[in-house]
């Protein structure tokens, strides 16, 4: 009890003096940290620079011009919500929501799939029959876009198109494919997944590598059929570069843009507007740039949903 | 679940008896063909497009459009590539710019690749996890997103149809920094602390150690960023309105885009001839191709 006020005494004098002590101690620990850091300051300073005024500034400036109404002009308007609540009522912009489910729905499980059948045939063979469908499948992703697109624009041409003389000969019937809207969007979907084919391929060649001969030696012996060692060995084991496939897929084909730029600018009747076609349009045709900018945020918050979702998959596929 | 019974599986006996250990999904002889044959049929379609493509540079307007389609060149002619080179677009120079722009973005992806890479998987700094967590996560959010205020800063510093608006935005390559910082991790760390017992400084160590021991990250950084650069159109498009300073995909594809005066041949010419320097990378350096890939996916 006596020694409190004491206590009291030799406090207050230290706490009078801190700000200045303290702000100095803080100071000389950040300037130490600094001085310690300062190789790997040196480092990364490059791309932490080039990282924050190129991706991660316009990043959050596209997130706050959501909430603004501007055009080419300087000034901007804070409207609120209303960009988003246009976008609700914006028949072109769900069309391309609509559009761009349905190509990733089509396309990305298809790719995942097709990859690991693939790869399932091609990695029994020998090594220079490996190489040659790896080529096959994966070179056409090292073509642009743009090239790609300009080819099967003229595969698809009604009359004189490659793909309807080879369907005529099988005795197939004339389509319009980029011309009719039912067709439109599934002939850019058949493009996008020869571009992007490559690499469930590639990647999942890779991942058959790391399964141990002995293990399905082991279970040959012990009496598992084909079947069962798919089902048992191989595709759980292949299970965590299935998920990646499925997330890289999904993300790639929700952008896709180029095959739309090129070939079909949308149309038939907006039968292939896309997310990304929409932005594009809508800022660089139009010049709504606080309105493309909310579409760009609901695109955003769409991919980090369905990266987050699978990486918690991923996850538990880590942990289990 | 049920063991599956011995008699269900009738290559067991054949297989047991000293036969070599098989690493095919053995389906039956039969089952084998159909796949490969499938799998076969599979690969020329893959690669049909850019036979057409290449066999299409090589006809004229009338054998490109010709009802039943050429399926070989009737009378192959190099007319369209000089229509396109000394036709009244500059398209040489689009190549040129092409090559320039993709070269700045591999050089540069490279430099700050490998230094940010060893940084975030060697160094200390501050906010070194919360740089890494971004950099995954920029590697998988779709860039799109920030392409409105991207331009819009573009049109601040006035880098329309420049170089730096090409090149510059794509310096700081996330997929790159992440390859190079997962590679790093394995560095011994008795060969960095050897070399800077034996008096290298930082920058000696990170030149002369760490970098050659990186080179095949790298190797793969440099060609991915190159392919990449080559192969980035919608940013090209969006930032280049003037004409000798587009890129050469960008200029193809505006040869078409003016559908009236469509030219077949001379289209695929200038698709051709954008895809040869990728398909140059890719049979050079497909090891790369399939490391980078394969490299990539691997969790951090």
């Amino acid at each position: 009890m006596r020694e409190l006020p004491e206590a009291r005494v030799t406090l207050a004098p230290v706490e009078a003096k801190a700000p200045g002590l303290r702000a100095r101690r803080l100071l000389a620990g950040v300037l130490g940290r600094l001085y310690r850091d300062r190789w790997g300051l040196f480092f990364a300073a490059p791309a932490l620079v080039l990282f924050s005024l190129f991706i991660l500034y316009p990043l959050a400036q596209g997130l706050l011009l959501s909430f603004f109404e501007a055009g080419l002009s300087q000034d901007r308007r804070f409207v609120g919500l209303a960009n988003f609540a246009r976008l609700m009522g914006d028949s072109a912009f769900l069309q391309a929501v609509r559009n761009t489910g349905a190509l990733v729905l089509g396309v990305a499980p298809l790719s995942t799939l097709l990859g690991l059948a693939i790869s399932l045939v091609v990695f029994p063979l020998s090594q220079r029959a490996q190489g040659f469908f790896r080529l096959a499948f994966y070179l056409p992703g090292v073509a642009s876009g743009v090239v790609l697109s300009l080819v099967w624009l003229w595969i698809y041409q009604p009359t004189y198109g490659l793909l309807n003389h080879l369907l005529g000969l099988a005795g197939g019937p004339r389509i319009a494919w980029l011309g009719s809207s039912e067709w439109a969007l599934p002939s850019l979907g058949l493009v996008v997944l020869t571009w992007i084919l490559g690499q469930p391929v590639l990647l999942m060649l890779a991942g058959l590598g790391t399964i141990s001969p002995e293990l399905m030696e082991a279970a040959h012996l012990d009496g598992a059929g084909p079947a069962a060692r798919l089902w048992r060995i191989t595709l759980p084991l292949l299970r965590p570069t299935l998920l990646f496939v499925l997330v890289t897929q999904t993300i790639a084909v929700m952008q896709t843009v180029v095959v739309v730029i090129v070939m079909t600018r949308g149309g038939p009747a907006n039968a292939t507007q896309t997310f990304v076609y929409r932005i594009y349009e809508t800022a660089f045709d139009f010049y709504q740039f606080g309105y493309a900018s909310a579409m760009g945020t609901v695109l955003f918050l769409f991919a980090a949903a369905i990266t987050l979702v699978q990486f918690r998959l991923l996850g538990r596929e880590l942990e289990g | 679940m049920a063991q599956p019974a011995p008699v269900l599986n009738p290559d067991r006996a054949v297989a047991l008896p000293g036969g070599p250990p098989q690493r095919r999904l053995d389906f039956g002889k039969l089952g084998h063909f159909v796949a490969v044959g499938l799998l076969t049929l599979a690969a020329v379609a893959s690669l049909l497009p850019l036979y057409w493509m290449i066999t299409g540079s090589l006809k004229l307007q009338q054998n490109a459009m010709s009802v039943p389609p050429e399926l070989w060149p009737s009378s192959p002619t190099l007319e369209n590539y000089r229509k396109l080179f000394f036709g009244s677009k500059p398209a040489l120079r689009w190549f040129l710019n092409s090559l320039c722009v993709a070269g700045g973005i591999a050089a540069g992806a490279v430099a700050t690749s490998s230094m940010a890479g060893y940084a975030l998987a060697r160094k200390e700094f501050p906010g070194r996890k919360l740089f890494f967590v971004l950099i995954i996560a920029t590697m998988i959010l779709p860039r799109e997103v920030a392409l409105v205020p991207l331009a819009m800063l573009m049109r601040q510093f006035q880098w329309f149809d420049t170089y730096q608006g090409l090149i510059v935005p794509f310096l700081c390559y996330p997929f790159g920094i992440f390859l190079i910082r997962q590679f790093a991790r394995g560095l011994p760390q008795e060969l960095l602390d050897a070399a800077q017992v034996d008096g290298a400084g930082e920058l000696q160590v990170f030149s002369r150690v760490v970098l050659p021991i990186l080179k095949p990250a790298v190797g793969a950084v440099a060609i991915f960023a190159f392919v990449g650069g080559w192969n980035e159109y919608l940013w090209q498009l969006i930032i280049v309105n003037r004409e000798d300073m587009l890129t050469l995909p960008v200029g193809v594809s505006k040869l078409v885009s003016s559908l009236t005066t469509f030219d077949l041949g001379v289209a695929m010419a200038g698709a051709t001839f954008a895809f040869l320097p990728m398909l140059v990378i890719f049979l050079a350096f497909q090891g790369y191709f399939v490391k980078g890939v394969t490299l990539g996916a691997v969790k951090g």
